[in-house]
This record gives C-alpha cells, structure tokens and sequence, in this order.
C-alpha cells in the first residue's frame, strides 16, 4: 500500500512518522517549498539571526531514508481521485492508495488595491522568508497590516534590524478578539514600549505604488498616507486548497472532514490547517490553524489511515505565543468578550508584563480556563483542573501545583490568593507551592483513580 | 547579506578600542623587552650548575649579549645548558662528584632544563617592562577590564528579555563552515600526536597508542552509520565563516601552546604580574599565576556580560555570580593566600579526575607533610570524590558542579557564552562524545590507579598496594552490580551495547587488578606508571583541555572539553544518568519545535528531540546550565529534582496524544 501525503508541515510529517510506527506501507511525503520537515514557527528566529535553517529542521536529513519515509520535491497541480494520482507541475504521475492532504495554509488578501505589488506579502513560507530578507536591505519602513500573531512576529523581526515599523490594527486594541482587554492593552504597551508605531483603529485603504511596481506607502481607510518600501500582509490564513477545486472533494473555507478526518472520498483524508471540521467540539473552532492541533490531527489520521478507527480529539485547548519580551499561554476556555456566565480573577504585577487570569463559571463556580502572560504554568494540572470542573476555590488554594516557572523566580500565587480574597471577603490559604514532586503527586494520584 | 545590527553606542565603540588597544599592546609586551644574560640574571642557585652554565654561556659568547627576543636568547640559553650538561657530566665520569655532593646535586639533569631556561629568561629581561611592571600591568589587563567592562556596561539598558539578535549573522559567532572545522580537528589531533612524540623525547607508545584509540573511535562511530559518510546533516556549518571567529581561535590556540609547552616566551607577562602576586602569595609569578589572573579577570568581566544578557532570568544570574564567586575566591585567592601562609597550594573545589595530580605521589607527600591542614585537605579532597559528587548530584544533579562551581565551566559559561551555539548536535557528534568521554575517565583511572599502586608500599601500612586493589576491585564490582541490577529492572534506559561495554571495562580492570594482587607485579597494567602520567596531563591535561578546550570554543563551542573530554564530568554524568533526582520536565505538548533550545545547548544536545515528544531530559551530558529553559519561547522546558517517577521519567511521552490503550495496535 502506497500513502501520499501532500504537505510537510508539521500534521504530514506527523502524520508520516506514525503511519511508519504502525505498517510497513510505502510513504510519500510531497511538499514544495522545502526538501525537508522544518520548523514554520521558528522562520522569525531564522531573520533575526538567532538559528540558522538548518536548525529548525526537527529531524536530521538521514532520519527520512532511514524510517523509509520518501520526500519529494515537487509542486502538486491537479488531483485525480477517481484514478487515485496525482499530477505534478514537472507532468509527473503520482499513483496512491490513500491520500492524507496537509497543504496547510496561505496568507489572507482582502482584494486590496496594490496587493499583488512587489514587496507585498506575507509571512508562511519558506519562500516568504526570503522575499523579507532580499526586501530587508535597504528598507527605511515597513507597514504591517493586521494584528494577529504573525503580524507581532514580523515586527519584531524587522525591529531587529532596526527599520521602523507602522503597525496597523483594525480594532480598536491588539488581537482583541481573542485576548481579553487587560492583557490586549498590556500588549499594546509593551509593543510601543519597543519603539513600535502601533496604530490601533487603523484600516488599510489601498497600497501604493513606488512608480516601478513595487510598494512605495499606503493609504489608511482615514486618507493618511504612509510611505514605505515593505508592507507585511498579516491579517491572518486561509487553507491553501486552490488546487483541488476541480475534484469531488467536498471543501468550504477548508476541506470538509468527518470526526475522523475523512473527506467525502474514500481514502482520501485531510489534517492540519487544510481541513475543516464537520462537527467541530463544542467551543471549538473548525479549522484551528495552529501547530499543536496541526500535530494531533497528524496523529489521528495516521490511525485512521492504517486501519484503526480514531476520532479526532484534539483535547483541552491551549496555545502559545511570544509578544516581543512578553510570554503567552492559554488553556481552556478564555474568551476576549466573557459571555455572561463566565467570571474572571486577573492578577498583574504592577510593573505591567506579567499577569494571571483564571476563568471561571460564575454559576457553577468550577475552573474554565487560563491565561498567562510571562507566567508560565503546566499544562497537565491546567488540563487537569479544567477537564474535573475543579471549583475554583480548590484551584486557588493549589495554585502553586501548576507554577512552571523557572527555579529562583518569584512566586505570584500568594498575590492571586490574597486578590481572591480581598474581592469575595473569603480567607483562603495557599497549600501548594511551586515544585514538581506535588505536581507529580496531583496527576499520578489523579490518573489512578 | 548586509544586516543592519545593533548599532554600539559611542561608549561601547570607546571600551572596545580600549580593549583592542591593551589586547595589542598586551601581545607586545613579550616582545618591548630584551634579554642579556649575567651572572646574577642567572636564576640558578646550585653553586655547581651556576659556574658550569656561566662558564659555557661565556664559552658560547653569550655573556653580557643582548638579545632582542626570547625567541634569540631561549636556544642560545639552550645550547649553553647541553654544553654544561656535557661538561659536568664529562667532569662527573672522571673524577665522580666532590665529596658529600649526590649525583643530581654535581650533574645536570634535563628536567631541569625548563625551570632553568624559564627563570633565567625571566630575569635576564631588561626593558620598560621589567622596569614599570604595574604600569604595564595597568596598561594592559587593566585597561583590558576597562575597556571590556565599558563594552559590556550599556547592555543593561533596554528591556530584557532574549538577546540573541544577530548571533549568526556576526563574523566572531556563527562558526566554522564544515571544512574548516574539520581542517582544525584534523590538524589539532596531528599536531598533538606528533608534538606529543617530541614531548616524550621521541618515545612512539602512548602517541601510537593514542592515535590508534582515535581510529578506533572514528572507526566506531563511522561502522554501521545512520548516516552516509559525506552527509553534513544538521552541521554547525554557517554559509560563511565567521573570519573573526577564527582570529580569536588561533590566538587562543597559540596562547595555550606558549603556556604550556614553551612559556619561557611569555616572561614579559609574569614580569608585569609581579607586583600582584607578590602582594597576593609573596612569591614571584608563574606562568599558572599570569593564567589564573587572565582566567579570573575573563571568568569575572564576562561574568558581567552574562549577567546583562540574561537578567531576566534569576537562575542565570545566581549561577553566574557563583561561577564568579568560585573562581575569584576558590581558584584564585584562596590557593594564593595559602601560599602565603606557608600551607600547600590547594583548590578547595577541584576534584579528581579533572584534578588528575590530587593522587600524583608529590602531591600526596606534600598534603602529608603539611601537618593538620595538610591532612585535612587531602581528606577533604577524598571525601569530595566519594560523597560530593554521588550525594550532590544525586540530589540535584551534575549542575551542583558544572555550571555553578567548576572553573573550566565556569569559564565556558561566561567567556564561551558567545559560543554555546556551536555545539554539534548531530547523532554522530553525540556517539563520538560517549566513547571520548568514557575513554578519557577510564585512562584517568587507570592512569591515577598505576600511579597510586607504584606510590604504596608493598606490605607495612593497612593502606597497602594489596588493601588498595582490593578496595577497587570492590568499588568497582560494586557499581557496576548495582548498574546491572538496575538495568534488568529496566529502571534506566541504556543500550544493550552500553551495558556490555560497561561490564567489559569493568571485569577487564577487575582482572587487571587481580592479576597484579596475587602476582605483585611492579608495573602495574604493564605500564610504566611515570610515562603514563606523564602522557595524560600532556594528552589530557595540556592539549585536550587546554588547547582544545578553550581554543576551539569559536570553532566548536564552549563545551568541547566539557562534552568530550572530561573525566569528571563523566562520572558525575555517570551519576546523573543512573541515578540522580534531577531532569528537566517538558510542559505537556506546548513544544513547537522551533530548535532555539537545542541550538543554544552547549553540550549539543537535541533538546528538541524530547520537548518535540513531551519527553523528560535525562542525559548524563547536561550540565543543568538552564540556557534551554531560558531561550525557550513558548515556556516548555523546566529544571527540576524530585524523586517521584524518577524511573519512569524518560518513558513518558506527554505529546502522544491518542493512548494506546484506545487502540489496538498490531503486534
Ligand atoms: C510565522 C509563523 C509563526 C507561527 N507560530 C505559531 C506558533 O507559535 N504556535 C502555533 O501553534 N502555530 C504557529 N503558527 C501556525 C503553524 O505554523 C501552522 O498551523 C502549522 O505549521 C500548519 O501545519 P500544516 O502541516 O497544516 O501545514 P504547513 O506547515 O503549511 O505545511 C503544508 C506544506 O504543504 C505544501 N503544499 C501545499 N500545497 C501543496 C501542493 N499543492 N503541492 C505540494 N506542496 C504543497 C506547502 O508548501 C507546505 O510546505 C505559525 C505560523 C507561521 C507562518
Ligand atoms: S540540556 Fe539545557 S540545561 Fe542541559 S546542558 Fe543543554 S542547555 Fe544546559
Ligand atoms: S522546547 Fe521550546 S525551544 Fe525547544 S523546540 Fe520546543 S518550543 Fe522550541
């Protein structure tokens, strides 16, 4: 049996390494934009000359020959499901018995005037990378349109090489849709605090050409206009699935699957940023466009795709990011607008970079979520806590359990503590410090039961 | 590729003008005198060999000649010191020694050669130098400290957070490209070996012996590859190679060769260190104590570096201050002052093996002789080897000792930090690492075991050679039982091939010393013992940690010696692997498997390889420096000790997120 997989991202090769851990059949992993698996989310650290490329690469060219895992280089034009092949840009045949499509995502364009100039793009690939280090020379100023995770990323990155940045926001305060507005104005801070010329309310109007077809400003939904030689589309993705428009794949926004990443055609499957889930979990996204799922998902069709049934479930929700200096960690249910029932206990340190956010139902009283900015917490005992619906009074008093900050930090539970107290007149104790023996103690016992 | 990077403010541009400055003129101090040989220059105090030198210097003209360089006057010395040797030894054939006189007394022997030539450079120097030593002290390793520290001093500013902007983009810190690397090791290991000939007076065994372990090892490594021979898979090799970088790597490289083998050039440097170590110890200074200066003033002004670049992390501070703390005081004062107060020179902290001499007969005689202190240091020096370091790093790992304590890592962790990501993090640089390293501690043992046998007596003492080779046919029994029991409990996870090499060395040290037990042989592993340790402090000593310790640290990180040649480290590693509390836990599955954390860990290893699979850390090469954690940026990795699920603690696979319990697997 022959498994393609179109897509060396993080959910193909995946995907890859467990179809190899559970058969014998013959594996394709077909990309092109790289020869080898590397790391998208360290591409920053590759401009800012922190890594070299070939050290996001997570495996070792000698790796893939040796599990039998065959790369190939090449651009996938056309798909034919019906005689099961695929047709390459070269003209190549590609015969397989089962698909895994993994093709990941592309940068959104809203149809802006100007969006296709030179020196227009966005910030995916490998490809996308290069395009900012030929653009990088002689730069006097980037624009960075949309404020989502990348966009934060990319400024950072051109602040580096000291070339100032405008950065535009569409709302009204950094990624306020997703983080809620405490720790979005603290982000805004910080983000200026680096000598960012962040313009909140800021709409793109159209980006104007230097005269030679390449970016030379743009214009601002209110008329102001803004010289610059880069603008850094950054408003978020879309699955990059324009190539299979012409199949029987059922696809919307992204590829549609079932709960076990089946598309509507036998044999073929889909994972990743790509795929769309019918019936996503509730409180879930259908198409979560984030390396943690990416590789769950990779897990999961693995399975399927040899022959052992297996929902997908891509468990509590978390993420990370960086925001410059500032750490960022989610687990559960945070939401930048609360809905009514949900409450929350916000703790920051007064000098504004740090902070702990514990949400929680307001009626039932258990743990929702968390949310963390340069405070770093274990992921097990946050699980653990949310998937129990421990009460929040029990959360508190532990708090320390899930502290995973570095040793000789300083402790912030004690203040959490005392902030819930003050707030409900109630008087509890901190039990847990930080340390993982307690930890340990928390989850084994929890996993006994 | 022009990048546009951090520019200096003017007052960095001032200090580092200042500290090329005092670096150049530092390097010219050795050449600003000149040398003339006379009588009292002579630092000879044996009546005998003073008037058999003086008379052949006159012979050769060398007398009240001035000589513009050492690199004149050390083979003119030279040459008049064999014509001495030949005359009294041609005196001493005919007519034997004056009455009461011993042989050595009359004759002369060529180990004292270097201490002649060294002191007699010293003193014949007459120059600016010689004649304003803390002038030029000033001029030199001051300004050096002010100009570094002028350098260093703005860092602070800003806010912090990761600073490791530009490091590959920099011509001191991206590395060596593939080639060139090779090209240093290739020439290091020949220029060693065949120095190392002429070092052992054109003796061929131990550099032959040592030549073919290397092929050995390489041969080990290369045998039944992962990886086809040409394939530079994940190389620390940049596109371009960092030209300053290599500027820095000789002149380190040629320093330590000066130092070591041929000091009597860098007279002009002890000249200027006079005055400091006469305020210190009362005595005149050595080439070890112009190290140890040079040492602390590195370990202490990039000490300060360190603790700029990573003052957001309060575990990187503390270390650092301790690393500062033990080199300043430890290494260099202490010692220093105990000279001065007439008791032994001892290093409180060094430990055997990295402190190979601690069982060197001399070494013992002179902690025995020395009364309480004496005996209390070489009791002290015992109980670090046999309770420190397996209690300590039990409980918090080899890091107690490597980055918190350590000289040699304490020098990697400030000087070297620039470097840390040179490290070689491919499969093969890791096997190459477990044969050096082991290898190294077992010639460490062998090497202090022939040592310590040919220094007991045979018979009188409880503590007698038979006692001694019981006692380590005991330990080592011991140790390698309980591994094994250990093994088959699958309580540490090791090769089949590791364990077999293990009980390999094991039984065949065992049988060794149990050859020598019922046959009392004098040469204990049919060595002959000075040789032995003659070639390991050359081999080890001198050239490994040294040389290429230190030298190689802008060509293959800050951790070469650490990784791959310390026989410390291997037994604290040996510790930390089979049984210790401390690992550093990976926070469930938030790892992306950006790279920075395997890119910044100067023992090469693949961190990422576990974060990626939400697997703990146990690697008996990690020094628990804590750059991983600290260069992380989604927060995924932790130091940690505990003794809960220390067993299972490399078996879990938190990123595994379907169970296997849910599935069926195949068999
Ligand atoms: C700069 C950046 C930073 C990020 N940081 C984070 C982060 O910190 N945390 C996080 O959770 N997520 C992050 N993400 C998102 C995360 O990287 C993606 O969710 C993840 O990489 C998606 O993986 P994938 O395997 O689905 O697809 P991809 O990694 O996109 O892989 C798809 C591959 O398929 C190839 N391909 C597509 N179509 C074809 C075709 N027709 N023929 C041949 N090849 C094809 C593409 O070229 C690509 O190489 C980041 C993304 C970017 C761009
Ligand atoms: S694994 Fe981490 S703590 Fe250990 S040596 Fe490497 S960087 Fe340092
Ligand atoms: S552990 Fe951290 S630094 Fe290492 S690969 Fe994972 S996210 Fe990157």
């Amino acid at each position: 049996m022959h498994v393609a997989i179109i897509g060396n991202g993080i959910a193909g090769i995946t995907a890859a390494r467990f179809i190899r851990k559970l058969s014998d059949h013959d594996i394709t992993v077909i990309s092109a934009e790289t020869d080898h698996f590397f790391s998208r989310t360290a591409l920053m650290y590759i401009y800012m000359g922190h890594m070299r490329y070939e050290d996001t690469k997570p495996y070792e060219d000698w790796f893939w020959p040796k599990n039998r895992i065959e790369l190939k280089r090449a651009w996938i034009e056309r798909v034919d499901v019906e005689g099961k092949t695929l047709y390459s840009s070269q003209g190549e045949a590609i015969p397989y018995d089962k698909l895994i499509i993994a093709c990941g995502s592309a940068p959104n364009r809203f149809g802006w005037p100007g969006q296709d100039l030179r020196r227009v793009q966005g910030l995916y690939s490998y490809q996308d990378l290069q395009g900012m280090e030929a653009a990088s020379g002689e730069l006097e100023r980037a624009v960075i349109v949309g404020g989502g995770l990348i966009g934060v990323e990319m400024a950072e990155m051109f602040h580096t090489r000291h070339i100032p940045v405008t950065f535009l926001v569409r709302e009204s305060s950094y990624w306020d849709m997703v983080l809620p507005p405490e720790e979005s104005q603290m982000v805004n801070r910080h983000i200026r605090e680096h000598g960012i010329d962040l313009r909140l309310r800021t709409e793109l109007d159209e980006i104007l050409d230097d005269g030679t077809g390449s970016a030379g400003g743009v214009r601002t939904k209110a008329g102001e206009e803004i010289d610059c030689g880069f603008v850094g589309l950054t408003a978020g993705v879309h699955p990059a699935i324009d190539f299979l428009k012409d199949t029987s794949i059922e696809m919307q926004k992204g590829i549609l699957v079932d709960d076990y990443l089946q598309t509507n055609v036998p044999d073929v499957y889909a994972a990743g940023d790509c795929a769309q889930l019918r019936n996503p979990k509730p409180g879930r996204r259908p198409i979560e466009a984030v390396w943690y799922t990416g590789r769950m998902a990779g897990e999961t069709v693995a399975y399927n795709a040899c022959g052992h049934p297996t929902a997908y479930d891509p468990g509590i929700w978390f993420n990370s990011a960086k925001f410059f200096d500032i750490e960022y960690q989610v687990y559960g249910d945070v939401q930048a607008r609360a809905p009514e029932h949900h409450a929350s206990l916000y703790w920051e340190h007064p000098e504004g970079r740090r902070s702990i956010r514990l949400v929680f139902d307001r009626n039932a009283g258990h743990i929702l979520g968390f949310n963390l900015m340069g405070v770093r917490y274990r992921q097990e005992v946050c699980e653990q806590w949310i998937r129990e619906k421990t009460p929040l009074r029990e959360v508190i008093q532990n708090l320390g359990l899930a502290n995973f900050d570095p040793e000789f930090y300083d402790e912030y539970e004690p203040e959490v503590v005392a902030l819930y107290n003050t707030q409900t007149g109630d008087n509890l104790q901190l039990r847990q410090k930080r340390g993982l023996r307690a930890a340990l103690k928390f989850l084994n016992h929890k996993q006994l039961n | 590729m022009s990048v546009k990077r951090n520019p200096l403010t003017l007052l960095q541009w001032i200090g580092l003008g200042i500290f090329l400055t005092a670096l150049l003129l530092f390097t010219l101090v050795l050449g600003l005198d000149d040398y003339r040989l006379h009588p009292d220059s002579l630092a000879v105090s044996n009546t005998y060999h003073k008037e058999a030198l003086l008379e052949a210097a006159r012979d050769q003209g060398m007398l009240n000649r001035t000589y513009a360089s050492s690199f004149a006057f050390a083979p003119a010395f030279q040459r008049a010191f064999r014509q001495a040797q030949a005359d009294l030894q041609n005196r001493f054939d005919q007519q034997g020694a004056p009455e009461g006189v011993g042989e050595w007394e009359y004759k002369l022997g060529d180990w004292m050669e270097q201490e002649y030539l060294l002191h007699t450079v010293k003193h014949s120097s007459r120059g600016p130098v010689r004649s304003n030593p803390l002038l030029f002290w000033l001029l030199t390793i001051g300004l050096g400290i002010l100009g570094g520290l002028l350098y260093i001093l703005p860092k602070f500013r800003g806010l912090p957070g990761i600073k490791n902007n530009h490091i590959y983009h920099s011509h001191m810190t991206r590395g060596m490209k593939l080639s060139v690397r090779s090209a240093f090791l290739a020439a290091a290991l020949f220029g060693i070996i065949g120095y190392g000939i002429f070092y052992l007076g054109g003796n061929y065994f131990w550099p032959g012996v040592s030549l073919l372990i290397a092929l050995l090892i390489t041969g080990l490594v290369l045998y039944k590859p992962k990886t086809s021979p040409g394939d530079e898979s994940r190389s620390a090799s940049p596109h371009a190679t960092a030209w300053i970088g290599l500027i820095t790597g000789l002149y380190l490289i040629g320093f330590y060769v000066l130092l070591y083998w041929t000091p009597q050039h860098l007279t002009g440097w002890m000249i200027l260190s006079d005055p400091l170590s006469h305020t210190l110890s009362g005595k005149e200074a050595s080439q070890w104590f112009v190290y140890g200066t040079l040492y602390t003033v590195a370990v202490l002004v990039m000490g300060v570096r360190m603790i700029a670049k990573y003052r957001h992390n309060r575990y990187q501070i503390i270390r650092t201050i301790s690393v500062m703390f033990f080199q300043l005081a430890f290494a260099f004062l202490i010692p220093e002052i105990l000279v001065r107060l007439n008791q032994p020179y001892f290093d409180f902290k060094n430990i055997w093996p990295l402190n190979y001499t601690f069982f060197f007969d001399w070494n013992l005689n002179n902690l025995i002789g020395s009364g309480a202190t004496g005996l209390f240091m070489l009791v002290w020096g015992i109980a670090l080897i046999v309770l420190a370091v397996p209690l300590l790093t039990y409980f918090y790992g080899k890091r107690w000792y490597c980055s918190w304590v350590c000289g040699c890592g304490g020098l990697a962790e400030t000087l070297g930090d620039p470097y840390r990501q040179l490290s070689d993090k491919s499969l093969r640089a890791w096997q190459y690492e477990r044969w050096i390293i082991h290898g190294v501690l077992v010639f460490a043992v062998i090497m202090t075991m022939g040592v310590l046998y040919s220094y007991l007596p045979a018979g009188e003492l409880w503590f007698n050679q038979r006692n001694f080779l019981m006692l380590v046919m005991l330990m080592l029994a011991g140790a390698m039982g309980y591994t094994y029991y250990r093994w088959k409990r699958g309580a540490v996870d090791i090769s089949r091939l590791g364990i077999r090499v293990g009980i390999g060395v094991t039984v065949l040290l065992i049988g060794i010393s149990a050859y020598h037990l019922f046959s009392g042989s004098e040469k204990f592993f049919f060595l002959n013992s000075n040789e032995t340790r003659q070639w390991y402090g050359f081999l080890i000593g001198s050239a490994f940690a040294g040389v290429i310790g230190t030298g190689f640290y802008p060509i293959m990180g800050n951790r070469v010696w650490c990784r791959f040649g310390c026989p410390l480290a291997a037994y604290l590693g040996l510790v930390q692997r089979f049984k210790s509390r401390f690992r550093i836990t990976t926070n469930g599955g938030q790892c992306i498997s950006c790279g920075n954390c395997s890119t910044y860990c100067e023992m090469g290893i693949d961190v990422r390889w576990y974060a990626q699979r939400g697997q703990d850390v146990v690697r008996s090469s990690c020094v628990g420096c804590g750059i991983c954690a600290a260069v992380c940026p989604r927060g995924v990795l932790r130091l940690e000790n505990s003794s809960l699920d220390m067993d299972e603690r490399t078996k879990h696979l938190r990123a595994l997120h379907i169970p296997e319990s849910k599935t069926a697997l195949p068999n």
